[in-house]
């Protein structure tokens, strides 16, 4: 029985390594000269901690712009997403009218439909219409893409709350809209924040859309400048290295700030839903 | 009270921007591919409707449609046979507390976080011939000058891509169904103690069955999401070498905005959204027992 418990423990242990292994290893040659990665030290710690990788990534390379778009994409779509959606999702968990099951299945669908498969109408939407190639290019269809799984997270979380919250405001003489803003938003703020993180990731990590509608330098996200960058840099291994770690940062930071309130979520939205 | 949330004009208030964003924006375009599949269209002649011969032809005359087809099948089947397990093993040791299990969960999940962007550029970097770790390591197990190139061989292109697509979301499964262990009632637990019940028959009788819609959830994710992969292969291989390691999606996007076979690429775009559907509802009818027998429990 003890035996049997310590190769349990052994096993999540090797599966934990498997996990983080490439991650410290990407953190370390993101230190080193190509002399060590390529050389006698692929693997252990930098013999000279190059931090001037990131310093020539800053200047070499346009990563400032990038990053700084990819901050504005994400916050501008968390933000727009959330409070659409937390609306959205109030009236179809909340209120009394009759076509609502069938929003509820539209978003619902939503979920399972793959974005790629409406890529070209948009591109050709967005083009005809001017915006391909600005900033809402592809806010908008962030911003689209995101709803579904943020009303799904929220309406679990609308359904949880007592009818009597609505009714005493009710009675109190206060409208939907002064009811909504000051009694319900504040009680479902774990949930839109919770929405909020899984927005925020999709959003910083997106790949498909950045890389199709966005064609200058000016408007590129992170993940699709550190890989034209890649190209263009194929052998210097610690300059892309730390332009790798720069775009994984705020993802991990934000991760490990809210990592209990993700866990909780996914109980309340995967399990239920 | 009935007239605060019963008012159109209120519905309609909160509802709309989000409905109208959402229709535009991502319902219509998929009904326009879809249209688009049944045409001849190159995005500047004219539209010459053909009724399904795109979809005829992607059978019938497109090898490396089927290839990538295939490809994705077997995505799907390493993610049903050996990421969920790992993830359900490693859901059922944390759930029921082990030392550092807060630690553990939170290991697991960090390569979620992370962009395939960034992923596909560090494994292509731990395959690489020269300086890749994985050579790193058959060279120091013994075989000094190995320098096979994992990613540029249509023998090992595709499964080089298959590891870390497997190896990325084993804790995303892993935390839905911990979620839905630490959701079970304890009460099943003590109940199966006093009766005197083994660890495998609590595990078989009590676990797994109230597990069965989470277990549905997740195999409905696993299994879309392998049928619309994209990102990681795009970045490793581009679907290279010769064709080797594509996917529907990699090969949709070259028909769509490399050579600019706006009808047949939709055709392909559309067949990705048809089997996604299909999928989630024959798992959805092969689960409908199990759950109802979760929910009789």
């Amino acid at each position: 029985m003890k035996m049997k418990k310590k190769i349990k423990f052994l096993l999540l242990c090797l599966i934990a390594l498997t996990q983080l292994f490439p991650l410290y290893w990407l953190f370390t040659f993101s230190l080193k000269s190509n002399g060590e990665i390529f050389g006698d030290n692929p693997i252990g710690l930098p013999q000279v901690w190059r931090w001037e990788n990131y310093g020539n990534a800053f200047t070499q390379t346009n990563l400032i712009r990038y990053f700084l778009n990819s901050v504005f994409y994400s916050m501008a779509t968390v933000a727009v997403a959330g409070i659409l959606s937390a609306m959205a999702a109030y009236a179809i968990a909340r209120m009394k009218w009759k076509l609502k099951s069938l929003v509820f299945g539209i978003f619902a669908l939503g979920i399972m439909i793959p974005a790629q498969a409406a890529l070209l109408p948009l591109f050709q939407v967005l083009d005809k219409t001017g915006l391909k190639g600005g900033y809402f290019g592809l806010l908008i269809p962030y911003i689209a893409g995101a709803l579904p799984m943020s009303i799904m997270i929220l309406i679990g979380f609308y359904k949880s709350i007592p009818i009597e919250i609505e009714e005493a405001a009710c009675i109190d003489g206060c409208g939907i809209f002064r009811c909504f803003a000051t009694i319900i938003l504040p009680i479902i703020k774990p949930a839109i924040a919770t929405a909020s993180i899984f927005t925020f990731l999709g959003t910083w990590n997106e790949l498909m859309l950045a890389n199709t509608f966005v064609d200058s330098d000016r408007y590129r996200t992170l993940p699709v400048g550190i890989m034209s960058f890649a190209g263009q840099y194929s052998t210097d291994w610690g300059l892309i290295g730390a332009g790798m770690v720069i775009a994984t940062l705020p993802t991990i930071v934000i991760y490990f700030i809210l990592s209990n309130q993700i866990q909780d979520s996914l109980v309340a939205g995967a399990v239920k839903g | 009270m009935n007239n605060m949330l019963g008012k159109k004009r209120f519905v309609a208030c909160f509802v709309l921007p989000a409905l109208i964003l959402f229709i535009s924006f991502s319902m219509i375009p998929l009904f326009i591919s879809g249209a688009y599949s049944l045409f001849q269209y190159d995005g500047m002649g004219e539209m010459k409707f053909i009724g399904l011969v795109n979809y005829i032809r992607l059978f019938a005359e497109d090898r490396h449609f089927v290839k990538a087809v295939l490809n994705s099948f077997l995505l799907v089947g390493a993610s049903l046979l050996i990421q969920l397990p790992i993830s359900l093993f490693l859901a059922m040791v944390l759930a029921r507390g082990v030392k550092g299990e807060k630690f553990f969960r939170t290991v697991y999940f960090l390569p979620v976080v992370i962009s395939s962007m960034v992923i596909g550029q560090l494994w292509m970097k731990m395959f690489n011939s020269e300086y890749g770790l994985l050579n790193h390591l058959i060279r120091a197990l013994g075989a000094s000058d190995f320098s096979y190139s994992w990613l540029s061989n249509p023998k090992t292109a595709f499964l080089s891509t298959l590891i870390p697509a497997v190896w990325q979301y084993i804790g995303y499964h892993m935390l839905i169904f911990y979620a839905g262990i630490k959701s079970i009632s304890q009460d099943y637990y003590e109940a199966a103690q006093i009766d005197g019940a083994s660890k495998w028959q609590v595990n078989t009788k009590i676990t797994l069955p109230l597990l069965a819609p989470v277990i549905k959830t997740c195999v409905i994710f696993s299994i879309t999401g392998s049928l619309r992969a994209f990102d990681l292969i795009y970045v490793m291989t581009g679907g290279g070498p010769n064709h080797a390691s594509e996917v529907p999606a990699t090969l949709m996007y070259n028909n769509l905005f490399r050579r600019g076979l706006y009808g047949y690429g939709s055709a392909q775009a559309f067949f990705i959204v048809v089997e996604c559907l299909l999928f989630t509802f024959i798992v959805s009818k092969l689960f409908k027992k199990a759950e109802e027998n979760a929910s009789a429990i």
